[in-house]
Parts: structure tokens; sequence; C-alpha cells
């Protein structure tokens, strides 16, 4: 029986549990002796010139070798911004920043210390002189104050043309909706920070330990701000504490520590803080959305508009080029005749913003599944029934969108159902019914939220997404995998293991996955956009399958018989004549006489949709507002599943982190551009107390664009259970009058919701409704 | 430099220390214990949990000099002879852990939980947790996990402690 599609437990995980992973801050390296430790100076101020940094203070101090500013740096080109094409080229960054600060974090200076206490004493006397300038904050800065005064403008650019918008495109809607909604700035704040260790042999190579989603691709980003050739740069990947999204390429500050490194002639070292993580870290999310809908009062939905803006923070990195993807899932599964969506994208005074779980489709959901909710109450039918109403009929050829994506598969009207059903949905409205009636302090929320999402992207048009494996069978039984993902969290030791051993007849404990070593694995696109199965554990499937037909040659050679003959004997992981089990050679054997290794890359046709529905259950007190979560239902349609544990677990932490998004998580800034959630004492990042155990319903449509049948999961929490849980916060006050609440929906902002409403339609507006 | 005698995993040690070294700094740079992680700066995260005296605290915030006379058990110290200790099994078997930062932390922690309350709901498992904080699994089977150790400890008795029979530490 196959392996495939069972609960396989983690070989990962003893380690993990008892000497606990090997983090970049843990790694124990003879060629990172005496390593000197580095410490940024940061700005704190959101928007100022620097007059002078003078230094000479920290030279004094106990244990400072060195302190290096952005002068020390002019011979290292800027970092232009992302999407050079399209966003403004003047708006771009030094590795330290030289003649502007533009956010409270930007780094100014690194202090180089022995001991990495003697750095935390010696940044506070580094003297810097900044003279403040207006901060440049929220979605509709302006130009009064420039974050880059070359460009002219603090708008970066723009996708679509906003000349464009067809003045007429609700005509003909019987009813029409519009509202202004937040997409609030969220971190990432992985439990590991940023890190990094580097070293440069005497033969001018670096190697370099960082924490990343993609060894190559931090390798390449390396390569280029260092103005060395790539073939110079070994990039080890440890691992990795978290990342959702905001751990790929090379940062700054990763920089800075490897040209330190080389400067100094010594081993570097750097470990952030969480104070630094939460303000220097890129950023999520970030967009403010003008959604309008119209359609028949029956219940059709005839035509969309999405204008968003993406605030790209201080420099215009990824977060700049996220609002492509929101456009390309502007109408998700829903068939809307007529639809439009264009991004500005500005720049202000805040942290930059970068990819956080699901980068640009949750922001298109959210947006979406908004407006439906907006579009239902309105007409006074159950939202569920206008999804039913909306939603594409069920396909297997693929279905272009007039955005242009191409869904591989889908059946999104028994997604919903199955949800609905999974959750009980009647009885909750009878529940909902029963204590609007009678006036309850407690009021119940129904939040449903339909969406489609895109995994496995390539890097552009017209190039099909790959990845590359390597397997290799050893004399003793034993078999290595090298892949091109870059696990942190999703356990591939373990599923890539299982399709190797799928494969090839040998136990999942028997088989060692490498990842995240650039001169091992020199090509790789890394972990991230739910990508990893359907192509890098693909191409372990097709190396192993590879594997064995070479194998099968050698095979006929040392059984002197015709390869047509052979059988493989999994259980034996052994070739044997057909109809004689005497006349065999195992794998061990013809590993022993030549190595049995074979790599190859596997090529999708695109990029898979995956899709479903959440359904979010919460009580609102509305004397107080607070908001308890009871329930979050999901179906989660990623095609086949490889391993039910692994996936349940990328669902699980996907609507965790949604769901924290919709009513808890916001990074916030005072008027003058300063944090105000720089620690987790002030960021209200989840805890287990605010979130129920998940209710998980299963439903597989597979894709023919691999042959696992596999599409992506570890976005797709993320996706449907924040606007599941928005929408049910906002239904259970929706009888007091409250159309919408901005994320988060926390208790001040639910107070305030039902106080404006009952101040508008007067205090007994909930009895009369029911 | 002040010295200090405490027990570690039930090793006696004694070492000279500043007195700011924090214990979590302590049992990482100076004994090469880097289970314990830092996760934040404000006590915030649990990553550093370790046991005090049977206690489950927050390394972090405890200073080396503190530490001096009492007994500390981390993640490395709980498994033995290669067996896992019943809650770090039930972490594999409930696939309560993703990238592991956090889990050594939330072990301690849950090991501290259940010595205090052996039988805990739901409910008191989320809040005995809270201080203790993970980004990758949502809790739920970080819950269920606790849940399951729980249930597992009732068969053997009532006391998780340091070196039960439990599953094999290779898979």
């Amino acid at each position: 029986m196959s392996i495939l599609g069972t609960r396989v437990l983690r070989t990962e995980d003893p380690k993990f549990l008892t000497t606990g992973g090997v983090y970049t801050e843990d790694v124990v390296d003879e060629r990172l002796g005496g390593a000197y430790h580095v410490t940024f100076v940061r700005s704190p101020i959101a928007h100022a010139r620097i007059t002078s940094v003078d230094v000479s203070a920290a030279l004094e101090a106990p244990g400072v070798v060195a302190v290096i500013t952005g002068a020390d740096l002019a011979e290292l080109p800027a970092i232009p911004p992302a999407a050079a094409g399209l966003i403004n080229p003047a708006m771009e960054q030094r590795l330290l920043a030289t003649d502007k600060v533009r956010y409270v974090g930007d780094a100014v200076a690194a202090v180089v210390t022995e001991h990495p206490y003697q750095g935390e004493d010696a940044v506070e006397l580094v003297q810097v002189d900044y003279d403040p300038l207006p901060a440049v904050l929220g979605y509709d800065p302006e130009d009064s104050s420039l974050l880059f005064e070359a460009a002219g403008t603090n708008v970066g650019g723009y996708w679509g043309d906003p000349s464009q918008l067809k003045a007429d495109l609700f005509d003909g809607c019987e009813v029409v909706v519009s509202h202004t909604i937040v997409n609030q700035r969220v971190a990432p704040a992985p439990m590991e920070t940023r890190a990094a260790a580097a070293v440069w042999a005497d033969n001018g190579r670096l190697t370099a330990w960082i924490p990343n989603q993609g060894a190559q691709g931090t390798k390449a980003e390396m390569a280029t701000r260092l103005g060395v050739e790539a073939s110079q740069i070994r990039i080890i990947t440890p691992d990795v504490g978290g990342a959702f999204g905001a751990k790929f390429g090379a940062d700054p500050e990763h920089v800075v520590v490897a040209w330190i490194a080389r400067h100094l002639g010594r081993p570097a070292r750097w470990t952030e803080t969480r104070y630094e993580n939460l303000i220097a870290m890129t950023h999520g999310r970030a967009q403010q959305h003008t959604v309008t809908i119209g359609g028949s009062r029956d219940g059709n939905v005839q035509a969309y508009r999405l204008e968003i803006v993406q605030d790209a923070g201080a420099y215009p990195r990824i977060g700049a080029v996220l609002p492509m993807l929101t456009i390309l899932m502007t109408t998700g599964p829903y068939d809307i005749p007529k639809a439009e969506a264009i991004a500005k994208v500005v720049v202000t005074n805040t942290t930059p913003i970068g990819a956080y779980r699901g980068a640009g489709r949750p922001e298109a959901t959210a947006a979406l599944e908004r407006a439906i909710d907006l579009f239902a109450t309105e007409i006074g039918v159950d939202p569920a029934d206008v999804r039913r109403k909306n939603l594409l009929a069920p396909f297997t050829e693929p279905h272009r969108t007039a955005f242009g994506a191409l869904y591989d598969t889908g059946d999104y009207v028994v997604a919903l159902d199955k949800a609905l059903a999974a959750a009980d949905y009647p009885a909750l409205r009878k529940e909902q019914a029963e204590r609007r009636a009678s006036g309850s302090v407690r009021q119940l929320g129904i939040g449903v939220a339909s969406y489609v999402e895109i995994t496995g992207m390539g890097d552009g048009e017209g190039t099909p997404p790959e990845e590359n494996a390597t397997v290799e069978v050893h004399p003793d039984g034993t078999a290595t995998i090298l892949t091109g993902t870059s696990p942190h969290g999703q356990g591939h030791a373990t599923a890539w293991a299982m399709l190797a051993s799928d494969e090839l007849g040998i136990p999942v404990e028997k088989i060692t996955l490498k990842w995240g070593d650039t001169d091992l694995i020199p090509e790789g696109g890394g972990t991230g956009g739910s990508r990893s199965l359907q192509q890098g554990g693909a191409a372990v499937q097709q190396a192993a399958q590879e594997l064995v037909e070479v194998a099968k040659q050698r095979a006929a050679a040392e059984l002197e018989a015709s390869a047509a003959d052979l059988v493989f004997d999994k259980t034996r992981s052994a070739f044997n004549v057909a109809g004689d089990p005497e006349a065999s050679v195992p794998l061990t054997q013809l590993a022993e006489n030549e190595r049995l290794v074979i790599r190859t890359v596997f090529s999708q046709p695109g990029a898979t949709f995956p899709f479903g529905t959440h359904v979010a259950v919460t009580e609102v007190d509305t004397e107080t507002g607070k908001v308890t979560l009871q329930r979050v239902i999901t179906v989660d349609d990623a095609g086949v599943v490889l391993n039910p544990l692994l996936a349940e677990g990328q669902r699980h932490g996907g609507i965790g982190q949604g769901a924290a998004q919709a009513f808890l998580e916001e990074v916030v800034y005072d008027a003058d551009g300063n944090p105000l959630t720089a620690s987790f004492a002030d960021y209200p990042i989840v805890s287990a107390t605010e979130v129920p155990s998940y209710e998980l319903a299963d439903m597989a449509t597979p894709t023919s664009y691999n042959p696992l049948g596999a599409k992506g999961i570890g976005e797709a929490g993320s996706i449907g259970s924040t606007p599941a849980v928005q929408n049910s916060v906002i239904d259970a006050v929706a009888h007091l009058g409250v159309r919408h609440i901005d994320m988060p929906v926390s208790s001040r902002r639910v107070w305030e919701a039902i106080r404006a409403a009952r101040q508008e339609h007067g205090p007994r507006a909930g009895s009369e409704h029911s | 430099m002040t010295r200090i005698e405490l027990t570690v995993n039930d090793e006696k040690r004694s070492d000279d220390v500043e007195p700011r070294l924090l214990l979590v700094h302590y049992l990482r740079d100076v004994l090469g214990l880097r289970a314990a992680n830092v996760g934040c700066d404000t006590t915030s995260c649990g990553a550093c949990t370790v046991l005090l005296d049977g206690k489950s605290v927050k390394s972090c915030t405890v200073l080396a000099v503190q530490a001096a006379g009492h007994e500390v058990v981390t993640a490395e110290g709980l498994s033995s002879g290669g067996q896992l200790h019943p809650v770090q099994a039930a972490f594999r078997q409930e696939h309560g852990l993703q990238c592991g930062f956090c889990t050594p932390g939330m072990v301690m922690a849950a090991v501290g939980l259940l010595s205090e309350n052996p039988h805990p709901t739901e409910e008191q498992v989320r809040t005995g947790l809270e201080g203790n904080l993970c980004r990758c699994t949502g809790y739920h089977n970080i819950v269920r996990a606790v849940l399951a150790a729980a249930d597992a400890s009732s068969g053997g008795g009532d006391q998780p402690g340091r070196n039960p029979a439990s599953a094999e530490v290779t898979a």
C-alpha cells in the first residue's frame, strides 16, 4: 500500500523537541571562530535629514572594534525600487542611510564589537544629528513633504491606468454599493528574528549563514548588493524559525554584515532584537480598497470595481509589486460580467512593505468578500445565497478570467455548501435570530468567505514554474534528496522522503533531505507562494522514478536479462526477473557498483488555484464591543493531499494568522510616524487564548498540472479566514445598523460602530429589526 | 564576575558570570544548551522557557546569578536514553510544532502546566500557555498535544516527571 496520503509523523521533530533546531544564532562552526558582533544604530525619527554622524564616543567604548556608517559603504550600489520599470526609479535605498532617514528603524550605522552586550551599550554612544521633516503617512499622502526629492512625488507608480476606468461600469445595476476599506498593516513576526553570520575565506569567497526562504535567491541578491560574482558566495541555510514571506532574498542588514566581515577580515554575526524585528523587518498588507459592487435586487452581481492604494512604506520593495497579484485575483471565485481594478503605490515614512502569508491575494479576497456582504446586506439576501448565485460553475478545463488568471480546476459551490453544512449554517442563523429577538447583550455573528487563490506562480510571463531535485541511493540502503525548496516548518524532510520512499521502497527514516546550501544546490526557487509540494515535491517524485529507470538498465546488465522482463519490487527495493524472485539485484548493490544518482527538473504548465470557503462564528458583546471568536469552519481544497497531518498544520497556522489580522493585529504609528507596536507587549500577536480549535472539512479536487494532483496549501488558511472573521463580527451587529468595521475589528472599534449606528438609527434599532 | 553554582539537567555547574548575564544566555552561550531560544525583549514570547526548581520560568527574565543554588531543567534534559518525554512525544504525535523555534519553550511550559494541573480542560491549556507564542501552528495542535499528554500520563500516574518511558526518539 502506498505511503502517499497517510499521516506520517515528522522525522524532523525529535531534534526540535530535544536539543532544539540549529537556527542561525545557534550555528557553531570553526570558520566563525572569533566572530565580531554587529549592532545597528537605527533612526528614532520617521523623517529627517542626517546632518552629522559622530562615532568617536562609541569607538572609545569597551569592546568596540569599528563603527560603520553610510559613508563607508559609498562604493556599494544603491538598492533600486522593486519593479523599477513601473515604480519611480529615484526611490532607491542605501544600505545604511546617508542623507536622510525615512522611517523609524532606518539603519544609520553599524557598531562592531567583540561581544553582543558591548554592542547594545555602544549604539547609545553614536551621536546622529537629525533635522526633522514632516512625516508622510496614510493612503493619500500629499507631496508637500517628499521622501525622495529626486522623485518629485510620493506616488511610486500605478498598476493599471486610472484614466481607463469606465464611467458606465455600473449602468444597468439596480443596486450599487461602495465603501472604502483598509486592509491594515501587520507584522509577519516570525518567532526567529532575522540574523546573519558571515565569513570570507582567503580565496575571497563569502560563506554566509542566513535564515531565508530560498538560498539561491538570497545568494543572487547578496551578490548584486555587494557587487561581487554570485560564484563568490555560498549561502547556507540553518533551521529557519518561521518566515511567512518576509525572509526572501537578502535584506540590507545581511549585506552590511557580510561587508563588515570582509572589511575587517574577521567573521561577523548579527541577530536582531524583537524591537528591531517589529520596526525593520518588512511589514505586510497595508492596502486601502475602495470597492464598488453592483447588481440586481435578487442577488446577481453584475459589476465590480476595486481601486487599491498600496502603502509601500519608506522604500518600494516587493510590497510595491503585490497589488499586481491583488488585481489578478480581483473577481475571485465569482462570475462577474464586468470588473476592473487599478492600484496606486505610495511611499510613506513607515517600515517597507514586503510579502506576508498570501502576499496580495488575501487583500483581493478581503475586499471582494466584504463587497459581497455589503451587497447582500443592501438587498436583504442571505450572504451565503448571494455567493452561491454568483460562484463560477464547476470546471475541469482551465478557466481564463478577465484579469488574465488561468484557473486550473475548481468546484466552488460544493466548497461553499460543504463548509455551510459542516458549520450547520441554518442552525446558526436560527440561533442568531433568537438572540436578536431576545435583545441579548451577546449577539452571534456568522461570517462566510469564499476564495480562490494562486499558488506556484512562475517568475513571469511565459516562464513555466519549475523546481529541481536530486535523488541518490547509497550502498548502505539510505538515500539522500537535494531540493531547491527551503522548508522552515512545512515538513519537507518528511514529505519529500515519503515521495522518494514510495518510488524506491526505502523507508522514510532512511532518507535524508538537504536544502539551502548553494554550493550543494546551486539552483532552486525556495519556498514561498505555496509552491513547494506541487513543484519541488513533484520533482522529487520524478527524480526517484527516473532513478528507478536508470537502475533498471543497470539491473538488466547485472542479471543478464532484458530490462523489459524486470520488475521493481518495492518491498525489497530490488529488481527481479518477472516470475523469478530469486534472480534479483537490490538498488544498494547497483549503487555499490556505480553512484546511483539522478538530478531532474520538474516543470509545471502554470500556476494552480486552490479554493474553498471559510465560515466564522463570533460572539459580540453589544455593551462592551468584546469579540469572542467561537468557531472557524473551513473547506480548503488544495487538490490531492500528500500528508494530511502536514496539510492540516498548514491550514491551522494560516487560519490562526488570518483570524488574527481580522480582529487583533495591527502595526500602529502615531501622527509623527513613531511606531506604537514595537514589542510583543504592544503588538497584539495572537495567543492560544484568543482562537478556538478549528474545524476542518475535507475536499480534494485534483489539478492536472502535476502528477501529484496537488495545489498549494501554505497560504489558503490566511486568505479565507480574515474576511470570514471580519464578516462575522459585522454580521453580529448588522441588525443594529452597522454596515462595516475596518480591521482589526477590535472591541473598541466594534463599540464605536455600535454607538455610531445607534445614534443614527435610534437606540432600539436592533430589537425592531428581527 | 560572580561565581555561581547550580544544577542544570542533573549536572552540577560552577561558573564565573557577569552579574547582568541572563539565565538564557548562560544556558546558551556558557553551557552550549541552545534549545531555549530568545524570541523577544519583553518576556512576552516564552521561547526561552525552562524549569527552575520544577516550575516553568522565562529564562530571559532570570539573571544567571538568581539561578545560583537552584535546579534548572531545559528541553535537552527532559528526554533521556533516546526516549522522548511524554509531552515531547505528544507534540510529535499531534504535529504540535512546525518551525520549532517556540517548541522547546512551549514544551517546558506544558510540562510546568501539567505538573500543576495534570488534567486540564482545553480552556485551561489555552490559558496556561498564553505566555508562549507560536506563529506557525495557530495553536490547534499544541493544545491537542498537551491534552493528549495529559491523557497519556493519567494511565501511568499523574506526575509528568522527568524520565518516564515513552516513544522512541527516532522515527
